[in-house]
């Protein structure tokens, strides 16, 4: 059940980045973007982060993709001029991508033993382990609050000088 | 067979980042480059989630969500410059916005 799942949404992830990759206008690679990050929040809860499942279908498929896509139509951005390429990339690009990534799986499978699985619903099952509630937001919200309290509030800071930052960026020129 | 391998998670997030570099690489528009750079992060999202499920510790969800702030500031601060790149030149096409080379 568990790798049936994992396989699905492994399979989406993968077809929507190479989507990305591929697509020739920008709208396409966006909503293929927001492809990939909803597979990818169902492997998150697969791997028992609820609290980063949620964040990331709220924060990345929500409000960053939007902004995305809201610049796209606001710059009416056409479809990529294909340039000639090399002969050189286009036989070998594909071909050394697929090599190198064999070579990462070879040495991922040696690194880590066939002993280390994941399966679903590992902290949240009755009993009460120590482990108990791993990862929902309570969790994640403690660590936050006592041992992570120093950078969350820089994370304020910081994103309050990025709001100054895309507002002198972007509005009209005060001559 | 009902439990997935931990490094089947890693191997994903080692293809989700190579495709990433790959459109960063290939593309020429400076929005789909964009959407590479926040592919190659949520690529590294799903290994600090994968280590925080093999260590136990919850320290690895802490740092995505810390990913996830710095990477919504970048993309209201990188979208605002491609506003005024497009504002400035009239084109998105990165081979055109070359004055830092001459």
């Amino acid at each position: 059940m568990d790798v049936v799942l994992f396989l699905v949404f492994a399979i989406i992830a993968v077809v929507a980045a190479i989507n990305v990759v591929v697509q020739t206008h920008p709208i396409s690679s966006a909503v293929s973007l927001i492809g990939v990050m909803g597979s990818l929040a169902v492997l998150y809860l697969l791997l028992g982060a609820e609290f980063i499942a949620a964040a990331q279908v709220i924060v990345y498929a929500g409000a960053v993709m939007v902004l995305f896509i809201f610049v796209i139509m606001l710059l009416n951005a056409g479809a990529e001029i294909k340039r000639g390429r090399s002969i050189m990339v286009q036989l070998l690009g594909v071909p050394l991508l697929i090599a190198f990534l064999g070579l990462v799986a070879y040495f991922v499978e040696r690194l880590f033993p066939k002993g280390v699985s994941v399966h679903f619903g590992e902290f949240t099952g009755p009993g009460d382990h120590a482990l108990h509630g791993f990862g929902s937001a309570q969790a994640v919200g403690r660590a936050l609050f006592t041992t992570y309290l120093l950078p969350f509030e820089v994370t304020s800071l910081l994103i309050l000088i990025a709001i100054l930052g895309a507002i002198v960026l972007a509005r009209k020129e005060l001559d | 067979m009902t439990e997935v391998p931990i490094s089947w998670f890693l191997t994903l997030s080692a293809v989700l980042f190579a495709l990433g570099v790959a459109g960063f690489l290939f593309r020429r528009s400076i929005i789909t480059v964009f959407m590479s750079i926040e592919l190659m992060l949520n690529a590294v999202n799903l290994s600090f989630v994968t280590f925080s499920y093999q260590l136990r510790q919850v320290n690895g969800h802490l740092f995505t969500f810390f990913v996830m702030v710095v990477a919504a500031a970048e993309a209201a601060v990188g979208l605002a410059i491609i506003l005024t790149v497009f504002k400035n030149r009239s084109t998105l096409n990165i081979d055109d916005v070359d004055t830092m080379k001459d």
